[in-house]
């Protein structure tokens, strides 16, 4: 993998009192290197929550990266330490290496991703690759928080549990509190420190 | 040499190829017929009162009808700014950029080729100030237009990618990046090639109309080239200014897009 920017200590990020959409009085707390996995029905607005926590969607209450509010860093610099990961990934170049700030052939290799993928066109991807590189996208720019939203919707069975454990590994690794859209029961259970669900309009803690 | 006078009969032959012209696309089922008759019928009528306007203006030659009709002018082509975009901003921003940055550029491009390179005595005499500006507005709001148009539309349509690089941590500038470049060069465009293709391809207008009233070919020239270049001033600065303008717009404090600042397009 790259080799990180600064070594900046692992944080938690923590939700008081947010409303967005349908969503109000929402409190959370993520734990550096731990994995929350998050469910709810469709258009129960975890989407739209998890663009809220990347600050894409105006909302309310207070969303702190340890002791930093959101309002302390500008736009951009908050959304580089809280990254979001959507369901469905964006390509602006032609080549799929101009995507890329850094050099990341441990990722590639992890992610069952051929280590001449950086090479390739966009046009060429199948819907799992894309996927893929956008996880390590993502995290060759060394976010601080992570947001996940169904990051493993595309792909088969042996690939999703090989994502599963490198996301894992990377939380460890660099403290990253995780938030994780998911559906599966199996998947929850495999990956996750905690689950909440959203629930009507607010968010219950699941055993 | 006098300029050999037109007489209404002459003029009605002329109205006559393009009455041709809309009944032939008429009988084709071409549907362009009605719009090409009332585009006519507007340049008729538009040019005879703005003719009046303008003997009246000439002959009073003072600075407040001068400086009323520059704006009256400005307020219409910030309109027909407006009405060309498909997606708007709303609250009207769309009118508001475009008249502003029209006005920063055809304006002080405007005065200051009057005052500092051709030099009227006074520097607002009607005779020069309003054909100036009325060529500087005519391509600065085609540019304006065009720029605006372009990137409004882009945005919606690649709305996604801009966000998606916004969630990996770029600034606004860099996310809009392509958006805004695409648009500058649409803006320009017409502008570039009317510079290239000049003497060449097309004996441009203004020049046309000195040689016909009997300027000598090589003064035509002067003005012609005077022209060109301050119109692609014009149309550059107020172009960049739009874009610049209309991008922030669309992206609020914390950087986030906010199409819900557009409006949507009509039928």
């Amino acid at each position: 993998m790259p080799a990180p920017r600064d070594t900046q200590a692992a944080t938690s990020l923590s939700l008081a009192a947010v409303a967005v959409g349908d969503l109000e009085h929402l409190s959370l707390t993520l734990a550096p290197g731990e994995i929350t996995c998050l469910s709810g029905p469709s258009g129960s607005g975890k989407s739209r929550l998890l663009r809220a926590i990347a600050d894409l969607e105006p909302h309310e209450g207070d969303i702190r990266l340890g002791d930093q509010p959101q309002q302390a860093l500008t736009g951009h610099d908050w959304r580089r330490a809280v990254m979001l990961v959507p369901a469905e990934s964006q390509w602006w170049a032609e080549d799929v290496g101009a995507h890329f700030d850094h050099d990341c052939q441990a990722g590639l290799e992890a992610l069952g991703l051929s280590s001449d993928t950086l090479g390739w066109q966009v046009a060429r991807l199948s819907s799992g690759e894309k996927q893929r590189l956008a996880l390590l996208r993502a995290l060759s720019r060394r976010p601080r928080v992570l947001l996940l939203d169904e990051p493993t919707a595309n792909l088969d069975h042996a690939t999703t549990l090989r994502c599963e454990a490198w996301l894992g590994a990377q939380a460890r690794q660099y403290g990253m509190p995780v938030l994780w859209v998911a559906h599966d029961p199996e998947q929850i259970k495999r990956v996750a420190q905690h689950h909440v669900r959203i629930a009507g309009r607010h968010l219950e803690t699941s055993t | 040499m006098n300029v050999i006078a037109l007489e209404g009969w002459q003029l009605g032959l002329a109205a006559l190829m393009v009455v041709a012209l809309a009944a032939c696309t008429t009988m084709a089922r071409l549907g362009i017929g009605r719009p090409l008759l009332i585009a006519a019928i507007r340049t008729a009528v538009q040019l005879t009162l703005v003719g009046l306007v303008l003997e009246a203006l000439f002959a009073s030659a003072r600075f407040q009808w001068v400086a009323l009709m520059a704006v009256a002018m400005l307020l219409i082509a910030g309109r027909e700014v407006m009405t060309r975009q498909r997606r708007r901003l709303r609250g009207g921003w769309s009118f508001g950029i475009g008249t502003m940055t029209m006005f920063l550029s055809s304006f002080s491009v405007t005065i200051l080729t009057l005052t500092v390179i051709v030099g009227p005595q006074p520097w607002y005499t009607p005779q020069y100030a309003i054909p100036l500006l009325g060529m500087l507005l005519g391509n600065t709001m085609t540019g304006v237009s065009l720029a605006m148009d372009r990137l409004t539309t882009n945005v919606w349509q690649q709305r996604s990618v801009i966000e998606n690089r916004l969630m990996l941590g770029q600034p606004w500038q860099e996310a809009i990046g392509d958006v805004r470049r695409e648009a500058m060069r649409s803006g320009m465009i017409p502008t570039i090639n009317s510079m290239a293709a000049a003497g060449v391809v097309s004996l441009p207008g203004m020049m046309t109309g000195q040689i016909l009233a009997g300027s000598a070919p090589a003064l035509a020239v002067k003005y012609q080239i005077l022209v060109m270049f301050i119109i692609t001033a014009g149309t550059g600065f107020g172009t960049l200014a739009a874009v610049a303008a209309t991008s922030r717009r669309l992206f609020d404090q914390r950087e986030r897009l906010r199409l819900d600042r557009l409006s949507t397009p009509k039928g």
